[in-house]
């Protein structure tokens, strides 16, 4: 059996917070490349710190993390972030959020626009493209910042906790879609989520992180077929089990 | 702010700016901007002497009075425009304006009609510090959460019950931060006040000292006034913050 | 309550204030209370011949100067502090202390420094206007929000891209609101500056048609201003919801 070679790796990382409050205590992770690799954990755990470590965006008080095995010490352009509150612009068109990313990195403009063009249409928000954020429901602004990150055509995707802020039919839309996408994507995305049945749904992988301060507790590869119909999952003994499972690990950590 | 880890009070910068007023006190442009420590004899010259104390009590008067008058009137009026909407679409215009507007041309008036005195002065005090002290409690009235006014009527409150139990208390935060803001604006009401009247209070002071050119005196009522503006301020605030905590949570 | 009621007992207050003025005004209360038809036609008078645009000129010429430098120096100042912690630190407690001072009391040391001219003039407009402008711009830097922050930089964003496309752009709206308050400060420095410092313009209107008992004139000359500086803080206003949206603001 090949092993995918792990395109991030995490190496005895630490987060230690002023006044001493200790988020992470030797973390080391890899994430294999192609695949999706879920971060989950009760609220509090780390998780989001810990991808904001990957991402660059946090710095490890000590340790270390290698993506294609150079050293990480910043945002770069083989990760692309999608956040949990969207982050979008508000005083900027779909258009231009999406090509957010390219014009950073100064990409002409009719060539960014023409790249954020596709993206919108690959999400399905075809035709608001000149629409403003305040004109888009909570599950399209979501969409605008996957596009956005998708634009940039980053190997690594870190999601943070993305369809937390959306209600619960376009949460289980979103997951849906995220299987799509990462069957068409030949990337790498690092997800972050507390909910166990999402975790399950869309993951190749589960990292399941201990309560604070945060250690890999266990690592759980579902194994899913992914050949059957999204909605017929959610009924598969196998998830069902997984889901039970990881319940019953997590659940000694409730207060 | 932090220097390489240890926090550095707010208004520490004061004291470098005062450092910077001490040493240019002692150059040429110290003809006009005495060197503070100067200031500070003169200070403790001024406030024991007669006429300071004159000043401070007809000053004091105008300006407790003036405030009270526009407590005692801006408060129920809020609370009404608050309350009744025909009263808001009668009166909001009025207060826009008036809060808006440059005040200080309506001295002169003032001046006409009530002459020149005292009673002019707690008459611009109450119209600098009024505005601002409706529109708070208006605003005050209006973030009272439907489900309180709901919970009252449920269990059978009459209206007299409902607003002293509930709605005075749950205005609270915003009715003191608009007394805080009036208060201010009557200070400065009541420093317009007596320099445009100039016979009254520090106006008098005022006088005296620029046409004689006594600078140091004149910076050191300054100083007095302003430090006192400042205080003022802060132990309002203070007051309004013990009161605040369960605004956000309204 | 429909946008058409409200508009309706808007205009009625307008009306009955009006007709409260007309009457009092003809009733003799005081010989210093011109009616309101009074001064609407001694306003009239001043305007077709001309002395009213005159002295507007005169008093917009230091009001313009004076904004115009309150808001270049105000807004990058405020930016400045709003960006870098010492910036604040060392100026944010001298504005502070401004906006609780009675900042007339200085217009007499304006005088003395810089003479009865226009110099003077366009200085009490600036520390008149400037301590809210500064300190609402650092306010909207400072709050600018850190979530679009940190999406700008995962994309790779250098300091001066999120300076520019995210923190000054977010923090647009605040600071013309703060643009709308300093200018209204500035209305009142001006009117403040010709009361005090030496009249001309519309300062020059009031005082001279006061001492000469010229009443409906002094009210014509006042209503002007109030009108004028009104209008223009509503243009401002409705500039300000053209430019930025609410829905488009963070």
């Amino acid at each position: 059996m090949t092993t995918a070679e792990p395109i991030v790796q995490v190496k005895n990382v630490k987060k230690i917070y002023p006044g001493n409050v200790e988020a992470l205590s030797d973390i080391t992770l890899d994430f294999p490349q192609g695949k999706l690799t879920t971060l989950l954990g009760p609220s509090g755990c780390g998780k989001t710190t810990l991808l904001k470590i990957i991402a660059g965006l946090l710095d490890a008080s000590s340790g270390q993390v290698l993506v294609e095995g150079k050293p990480v010490n910043g945002p770069g352009p083989e990760r692309a972030f999608v956040f949990q509150d969207f982050a979008l612009m508000p005083w900027a068109t779909v258009l231009r959020n999406v090509a957010f990313g390219l014009e950073l990195t100064g990409v002409p403009k009719s060539q960014r626009e023409a790249v954020a063009e596709k993206y919108i249409a690959k999400v399905g928000l075809k035709g608001f493209e000149l629409k403003y954020p305040h004109e888009l429901s909570g599950g399209m602004r979501q969409r605008v910042g996957l596009a956005r990150a998708l634009s940039v055509d980053a190997k690594v995707l870190l999601m943070d906790e993305p369809f937390s802020a959306v209600d619960e039919q376009t949460r289980r839309k979103f997951q849906e879609d995220m299987l799509g996408l990462v069957a068409n994507e030949k990337k790498t995305f690092i997800f972050v989520t507390h909910s166990i049945e999402e975790a399950v749904y869309v993951s190749d992988r589960i990292v399941l992180l201990h309560r604070r301060p945060s250690r890999v507790s266990a690592i759980i590869e579902p194994n899913i077929s992914r050949h059957l119909d999204p909605e017929a999952i959610r009924r598969e003994p196998q998830y069902l089990d997984a889901v039970e499972n990881i319940w019953q690990s997590l659940k000694k950590f409730l207060d | 702010m932090l220097i390489r880890g240890i926090r550095i009070p707010l208004f520490s910068s004061l004291i470098l700016w005062a450092l910077l007023w001490e040493i240019v006190g002692h150059t040429e442009a110290g003809l006009i901007l005495p060197p503070l420590s100067k200031i500070f004899v003169r200070i403790l010259e001024i406030v024991p002497t007669p006429s300071f104390a004159t000043a401070l009590y007809i000053t004091g008067k105008s300006f407790f009075l003036g405030t009270s008058i526009a407590i005692a009137i801006g408060i129920p009026v809020g609370v009404l425009m608050g309350r009744v909407k025909t009263a808001d679409a009668l009166i909001l215009p009025w207060v826009n304006l008036f809060l808006s507007a440059p005040l200080s041309a309506l001295v002169p008036v003032i001046m006409v009609l009530a002459g020149i005195g005292e009673v002019t002065i707690v008459l611009t005090v109450v119209l600098f510090a009024l505005w601002i002290i409706v529109l708070n409690a208006r605003a005050g009235v209006l973030n009272i959460p439907p489900s309180l006014v709901e919970m009252a009527r449920s269990f059978g409150a009459t209206g007299f019950q409902a607003f002293v139990n509930i709605y005075v208390w749950a205005a609270l935060p915003e009715i003191l931060a608009g007394i805080r803001l009036g208060m201010i604006r009557a200070v400065k009401g009541v420093v317009i006040g007596q320099l445009l009247v100039s016979i009254v209070g520090f106006g008098t002071l005022f006088e005296i000292y620029a046409s004689h050119f006594l600078m140091e005196h004149f910076w050191a009522l300054i100083l007095v006034l302003f430090v006192f503006a400042f205080l003022l301020n802060e132990a309002l605030a203070w007051t309004e913050r013990r009161f605040s905590y369960y605004a956000s949570s309204r | 309550m429909s946008l058409s009621k409200t508009t309706l007992l808007k205009l009625s207050s307008f009306v009955l204030v009006l007709l409260a003025w007309e009457y009092a005004g003809r009733s003799g209360l005081s010989l210093a209370l011109p009616s309101f038809s009074e001064t609407l036609s001694a306003l009239i008078e001043m305007l077709a011949d001309g002395s009213l645009g005159v002295a507007f000129g005169k008093t917009l010429q230091p009001l313009g100067l004076g904004l115009l430098i309150s808001i270049f120096l105000g807004v990058g100042l405020g930016i400045f502090m709003g960006l870098k912690e010492f910036g604040e630190w060392l100026f944010a407690p001298i504005f502070i202390v401004a906006q609780a001072a009675p900042l007339a009391a200085l217009i007499p040391v304006l005088t003395f420094a810089y003479g009865i001219g226009t110099t003077a003039k366009v200085f009490t407009v600036c520390i008149m206007a400037m301590p809210i402008l500064v300190l609402n711009t650092m306010g909207a830097v400072r709050n600018a929000p850190g979530s679009l922050i940190e999406m700008c930089k995962s994309f790779l964003g250098t300091r001066s891209q999120v300076v520019l496309k995210v923190i000054l752009p977010a923090a647009s709206p605040l600071i013309f609101v703060g643009l709308r308050l300093g200018c209204a400060s500035g209305f009142i420095g001006i009117v403040l500056a010709e009361l005090l410092i030496t009249p001309t313009g519309i300062g020059d209107l009031i005082s001279y048609n006061q001492s000469v008992a010229e009443y409906a004139k002094m009210y014509a000359a006042i209503l002007s201003i109030i009108v004028t500086s009104v209008l223009f803080i509503e243009l401002l206003e409705k500039t300000e919801y053209a430019l930025f949206s609410p829905q488009k603001r963070v």
